[in-house]
């Protein structure tokens, strides 16, 4: 951790609970002990938080006040398979490689951190490819809803704010997770080009772009259970 | 099953993890990410098959309680919240806290739109007071 000398000092001698948080913030000095960069991800993550759940919660108000029916999820997002209507069938395979993009994630920082370049790079490029599925599967979804006609200003199933709220919440994650995957695309690369291990082997960035991947995951977490199990 | 905490402990004793959080960033043993992983696969999967159980609170109970798991699971473990000190991990996770009030009052709203619009907008009812 790149702490001078009397912060890492400080940090060994400071108490527990509540008072560690007096001590963190009240010294004339670093109030969060970890690399700025992570500090800043941190609060990028929070500020979009924000933003995710002014989508969501505008989604709840228009479907609170709206008198016509709401388009059931369970059968406006169903797939013929198996000779049958599965409900969500689409939604569970991208919950289900979105979630395994944030385990490949997990090791990817925790062989960047032992400074396996190899195993980290690969790890990220997988990250990267379920990413890229996970935006396929989410485009084919779109492509389907759009061919039935469904439209941000109405649709055939029911309520019209359905597909403005459809295309605002599924489009602005999709985009988070589009420049995921190019972000974690470039740094698997300079990890593989050694950048990292120029700058004193280093791979807090690893770290750091795994938060952002892994908040990508979490707010999908939360647009499964509002949008689609509602 | 193993808990986050027994993994833990087998891993080795809470000092020589806070060593090496200091001086190597967050670095943890391999395990622990699989077993997470591993659960939120299976909290994904009762979350899914929670759509093919009727509508009501108990739906809903569940909904929430995979979502919160999920949620923090992947905040606690994978995004290494666990070992965060206190003045980050409330300065980050408590604004989202003041989203409720949001909540809540959205809520509010959009129960008095739709009471006003089901008043104003809906079939007029068949009145048989004198026309004039």
């Amino acid at each position: 951790m790149p702490q001078d000398g009397m912060s890492a000092i400080a940090h060994e001698q400071s108490p527990e609970g509540w008072r560690s948080i007096v001590t963190d913030w009240s010294a004339d000095k670093q109030t969060f002990h970890v690399p700025w960069g992570k500090a800043m991800m941190w609060i990028f993550l929070v500020s979009d938080t924000f933003i995710f759940s002014c989508f969501l919660v505008s989604y709840m108000n228009v479907r609170i006040s709206t008198a016509v029916p709401w388009p059931n999820p369970s059968e406006v997002f169903a797939l013929q398979a198996f000779g049958t209507d599965v409900p969500l069938l689409l939604i569970a395979i991208m919950t289900f490689v979105l979630i395994t993009s944030s385990g490949t994630m997990a090791m990817a920082v925790n062989f960047g951190y032992r400074g396996d370049r190899a195993r980290t790079t690969s790890l990220m490029l997988i990250t990267a490819a379920f990413g890229a599925v996970f935006v396929g599967m989410q485009a084919f979804e779109w492509t389907k809803l759009i061919l039935e006609g469904v439209r941000p200003w109405e649709n055939p199933f029911g309520a019209e704010q359905f597909g403005a709220s459809f295309f605002m919440i599924t489009g602005f994650h999709g985009m988070h997770v589009s420049f995921g995957v190019a972000y974690l695309v470039i740094v698997a690369i300079k990890v593989w080009r050694g950048d990292y291990e120029r700058a004193g082997g280093n791979y807090e960035i690893v770290e750091i772009a795994g938060l952002y991947w892994h908040f990508v995951d979490l707010v999908w977490v939360f647009i499964f259970a509002f949008f689609y199990l509602w | 099953m193993a808990t986050v905490e027994e993994i833990h402990e087998a891993a080795g004793p809470q000092q020589v993890r806070h060593e090496a959080h200091e001086s190597h960033g967050q670095q943890h043993p391999i395990k622990i990410y699989f077993w997470i992983w591993g659960l939120l696969f299976v909290f994904s999967a009762l979350s899914y098959a929670t759509d093919f159980i009727d509508d009501g609170l108990f739906r809903w109970g569940l909904i929430l309680l995979f979502m919160f798991l999920k949620a923090g699971f992947i905040v606690a473990i994978f995004m290494h919240m666990a070992w965060e000190r206190l003045a980050l991990m409330y300065a980050i996770l408590g604004p989202p806290l003041v989203l409720l009030v949001l909540i809540g009052l959205m809520a509010v709203e959009g129960d008095y739109t739709l009471l006003t619009r089901l008043d104003f907008f809906s079939e007029p009812p068949p009145i048989s007071a004198p026309e004039h």
